[in-house]
């Protein structure tokens, strides 16, 4: 999120989109209940179905899953259509005035640059004229033909209210009445905030979609302003965290990236990351980047990284690939290639589309290490457990440990909200039998290892050896230490960068902020974002006073947010260049005529005067993205891409398939329905019930009772059409897998006319498996496919295509 | 607006308080005894009250846990119930039909209680001592990288990436877990890293 839960109660409109906050988020839901009651605000609800978040709603439209670009580039065509723009705002916070290559341009679905048998584009036209000074050429009059707004009026032209209703299936008439409410906060008093979540992100464009909505929050003027802002709603109570501190292939802590193997040494590396502001006194604040980054190699290596071997540079793996992502490496170990698999916490029989896939692979490891506080379909997978887990045992050879976990009520610790709150928790209770603790059991398999590498020797062993590992009790390292190393501590004086005689931090002290990071060898910090969060004064996160001056839902000494403590992300473009709010009712921050100052930590330095320095420095234009240049794989600009399954060709392209630059491994591209398929008719999408928290609560008696068994939601409609009762038994089948369950009919998803055909949704909730409390059943996995976005490879569980008939029993195994 | 008294405060005087002053002075201390045989001590004015956060999605609601006995005082402690916490600022007390079942996760029939192994083609989990369990991982953890990291690629350039052991981690482990998981995978050149947030 760039704003936080509470700070919804602000906002005059909300949009649900790629998400139903009512069911999923419910807690958190009520800052909209309280926005509908106290402020007036309006719920738009734009989904397949007419969920909870719907049934609530001031209005609702339908939409085909897969189609949501081209209903939001059909929005900002209406916005640029109706002048519905805070021009003010665009003007001076996005880069609409800025001047692009002549040789950019759009035409049939793809981007100039693609090339077809690399599924990938040549990016160099996706960038800005620059002028001989190194500063980007501009038009402040927006004149220019090449100028982002205008080719981004061009871009979205297609994108009238009749193709909308084509593609999406959303009636043109409720379209622009939409278009007409979200067309009113583009005043500087009014508010819009969008709250998605899997909804969005689980396409092979899924990223796309998350930027045409943030385009238009620009274009309103609602990003940086309370009420406003671009809300991610998280599944996981500490996916956030997990993705801040990089538990990922290519991440370092605080969105730091691995090397490739083209960085061959480190000032390779560091050349294409500090980057030089491109508009005249900008800061730009990845200009620290070799602050973060040798406090991290300290905090990793410490004294083994020195300036002299480039901080152990060559300690980080590089990478040959992208990322050896989840799928990535499922791929590899299906082809034997992958020998020792360890799951901490993650279920991905269950998680991972293609579940035959998945089996098959897994069926393939030498050893699986599981650890969980439960016995998950992970663990059990080479069980048979019927037709919900059809194997042969005495076949499959892989050697499992199922290692016992503690859960959060036995833990202490933080969690990053969606909200980017890092709030601490403690222990209440003793760990169930022989239970440990997470850090306990990577202690004890990091302490061993290491043992062997001394005692063996064996290849490469410095990075082990070498690691920093100063902890009270080496074999079970405390969270209060672990959350120390995050935020980092000074390891030698650390002065003042612009009064030298002047000590920030004597060696040994926390260090107070990421302003006192070096690059010097004289700080350590693990994750340079969490900096501030435990510092001299203690346990920042473990703060607990709810006073909240001002009524502001800031909540500024409750916990701790990343970064800085700073509670609306890019707050700086909440006022006018002159450093206004603008909307004095809402105000964040100021400008004094002196520094910055209000409810919130400002986003930009204090003293920093407005008109003389953007307000988006972490961007070396100092203004917002409407045209991304080539920092995303597929456009700078959203443009429509079907579903790899889709029930219609694309309507730009009909060769184009899916996202042309996914990533599709061979064998999955195999197992696509073709597009408009008659065998597979039907579009696909998962979701969650309220009941349910993922594949958990199926453990919970409670829950299990409350929603006990796997179900398929359809249309009456599509019920009347294959005699399908409503309870009755049905399988569902799709290219990759088959399914039974109870059929739900109901009225909250209709029939669409797409493209002139009928197109019929059926709705697939994923909370079953084969372990647990609740009845035995299946996951969307067992017939979703495994593609993923093209920029980051979340798996398109959101659309994909099947079949479905009544079925009298399920079958006996 | 923090609530000053806490609620175990606010139950011991209520129950140990109110029938001996108001009634007693009365001159009821009959009554008082008869009173005090019959109603139940309420069961939360003996515990020990934890504040923790809901594990489930990210609004992260506030919670508070009553246990028998105190884990910071060293003492077994067993959670007797869970409920949401007023003081919180994004809940103010509220849980979901999930957060409300809270406990009986915590203790439900499926958690596990002990380390177990499967030896390859068998159809049965067996018990295993923590010691084994971790002395195997460690084995095939160094035997697969010695046998298969990669030092440098055809260019002779260091890469020292280890591919054919692969790790996910998770999506409810706090930050400090994920650091010590994170300096534990990336020492050892894994590069098949992933968590939650992919999916």
């Amino acid at each position: 999120m760039t704003n936080s839960w509470t700070d919804i109660k602000n906002t005059d409109l909300v949009v649900v989109m790629g998400g139903n906050a009512a069911e999923a988020h419910p807690c958190g839901f009520k800052w909209v209940t309280e926005a509908k009651a106290h402020r007036g605000a309006k719920l738009i609800v734009v989904d397949p179905r007419y969920t909870r978040t719907a049934s609530v709603s001031d209005y609702y439209a339908p939409i085909r899953p897969g189609s949501d670009i081209v209903f939001l580039m059909g929005v900002i065509r209406w916005c640029i259509e109706n002048d519905k723009v805070q021009w003010d705002y665009v003007r001076s916070f996005t880069n609409a005035s800025f001047l692009v290559k002549d040789e950019f341009g759009w035409s049939d679905g793809l981007f100039t640059g693609y090339d077809e048998e690399k599924r990938d584009y040549d990016k160099s036209s996706w960038d800005y004229k620059m002028g001989p000074d190194g500063f980007v050429q501009t038009d402040p009059t927006l004149q220019d033909p090449r100028c982002v707004w205008n080719l981004l009026k061009a871009h979205v032209d297609a994108y009238t209210p009749e193709m909308v209703e084509r593609v999406c299936g959303t009636p043109k008439e409720k379209f622009l009445d939409i278009c007409g409410m979200i067309g009113e906060c583009s005043t500087p008093t009014k508010t819009m905030t969008s709250m998605y979540a899997l909804g969005w992100t689980q396409h092979s464009k899924g990223a796309q979609n998350i930027r045409g909505m943030a385009m238009l929050q620009l274009i309103l003027g609602n990003i940086g302003v309370r009420g406003g802002g671009m809300n991610a709603l998280r599944g996981h109570s500490n996916i956030q965290g997990l993705t801040d501190i990089g538990l990922m292939s290519n991440l370092i802590p605080g969105y730091l990236n691995i090397p490739t193997e083209k960085e061959a040494d480190w000032a390779t590396y560091m050349s294409t990351r500090a980057f030089k502001p491109i508009v005249p006194g900008q800061m730009s604040y990845w200009q620290n980047y070799s602050k973060f980054m040798v406090s991290f190699m300290k905090a990793m290596w410490g004294d083994a990284a020195t300036a002299e071997n480039d901080w152990a540079y060559h300690y980080l793996p590089k990478l040959d690939v992208p990322a050896y992502d989840g799928m990535r490496m499922f791929e590899l170990m299906n082809h034997g290639k992958v020998n020792l698999y360890f799951c901490q916490g993650f279920n991905p029989i269950l998680s991972f589309p293609n579940r035959g896939k998945m089996t098959q692979a897994f069926s393939k490891l030498k050893m699986l290490v599981v650890m969980d506080p439960l016995a998950t379909e992970t663990s059990h997978f080479w069980e048979n457990h019927g037709i919900h887990n059809d194997v042969d045992t005495a076949a499959i050879q892989t050697e499992v440990l199922e290692l016992p976990t503690t859960c959060f009520a036995e833990d202490e610790g933080a969690l990053v909200n969606s909200g980017r709150w890092l709030q601490w928790h403690w222990a209440g209770a003793t760990p169930p039998g022989e239970a440990k603790h997470d850090t306990w059991i990577m202690a004890q398999i990091f302490q061993r290892v290491k043992k062997l590498y001394q005692e063996e020797g064996g290849v490469f062993p410095d990075p082990i050896l070498n690691l920093t590992w100063d902890y009270a009790d080496p074999d079970e390292p405390m969270p209060d230490e672990l959350a120390r190393e995050m935020n980092g501590r000074a390891l030698s004086t650390v002065y003042d960068l612009k009064d030298t005689t002047k000590v920030l931090a004597e060696a040994g002290q926390q260090l107070a902020n990421f302003g006192q990071y070096r690059d010097d060898g004289s700080t350590m910090g693990g994750c340079w974002i969490y900096a501030g969060s435990w510092t001299e004064d203690g346990n920042m996160m473990a703060r607990r006073d709810n006073t909240d001056p001002g009524d502001t839902g800031a909540f500024l000494n409750w916990s701790f947010a990343w970064p800085a403590n700073r509670r609306i992300l890019y707050n700086r473009a909440s006022c006018d260049l002159q450093g206004k709010p603008w909307d004095p009712s809402r105000k964040i921050i100021e400008w004094t005529g002196e520094k910055w100052e209000g409810y919130d930590v400002p986003d930009i330095a204090v003293t920093a005067k407005p008109g003389e320095v953007g307000p988006f420095i972490m961007n070396p234009e100092g203004v917002s993205r409407l045209f991304s240049r080539g920092m995303m794989r597929d456009g700078p600009f959203p443009t429509h891409m079907e579903p790899f399954e889709a029930p219609i060709a694309n309507v730009f392209n009909p060769k184009m398939r899916g996202n042309p630059v996914a990533r599709v491994f061979e064998s999955d591209a195999n197992q696509f329905a073709a597009i408009g398929d008659p065998e597979f008719p039907l579009v696909a999408t998962s979701y969650r019930l309220t009941e349910h928290f993922h594949y958990w609560t199926k453990h919970n008696p409670v829950n299990a009772v409350l929603q006990p068994e796997f179900f398929v939601e359809i249309s009456e409609e599509l019920a009347a059409e294959r005699g399908i009762e409503r309870g009755g038994r049905v399988r569902v089948w799709s290219k990759r897998g088959e399914v039974w369950a109870k059929a739900l009919v109901t009225k909250r998803i209709r029939p669409m006319q797409i493209d002139g055909k009928t197109v019929h949704v059926i709705g697939i909730p994923l909370h079953w498996g084969f372990m647990g409390a609740a009845r035995k059943g299946f996951g969307p996995n067992s017939l979703s496919s495994q593609v993923g976005d093209a920029n980051v490879e979340t798996p398109e569980f959101k659309a994909f295509m099947v079949n479905i008939e009544p079925s009298a029993e399920e079958p006996v195994a | 607006m923090n609530i000053d008294l806490s609620r175990r405060g606010f139950f011991k005087l209520a129950g140990a308080g109110v029938a001996a002053t108001s009634l007693g002075a009365m001159g009821f201390g009959e009554a008082e005894a008869a009173e005090q045989a019959h109603v139940r001590a309420f069961k939360l004015a003996t515990t020990t009250e934890t504040r923790n956060t809901c594990p489930y999605c990210s609004v992260a609601c506030g919670i508070i846990m009553y246990s028998k006995g105190d884990v910071k005082a060293g003492e077994t402690a067993e959670l007797i119930h869970i409920e949401g916490d007023a003081d919180h600022p994004t809940n103010r007390g509220t849980l979901c039909p999930k957060g409300a079942a809270l406990k009986d996760f915590v203790k439900a029939p499926t958690r596990l209680t002990k380390p177990r192994y499967r030896a390859a083609g068998a159809s049965e989990l067996q018990d295993i001592t923590w010691d084994e369990a971790l002395d195997k991982i460690a084995r095939a953890m160094k035997d697969d990288r010695d046998a298969n990291f990669i030092q440098t690629n055809e260019a002779g350039v260091p890469v020292n990436r280890w591919t054919t052991t692969g790790f996910l981690a998770a999506s409810a482990t706090t930050n400090e877990t994920a650091w010590l998981t994170y300096k534990t995978v990336r020492s050892m050149g894994i590069v098949g890293f992933d968590n939650q947030a992919r999916v």
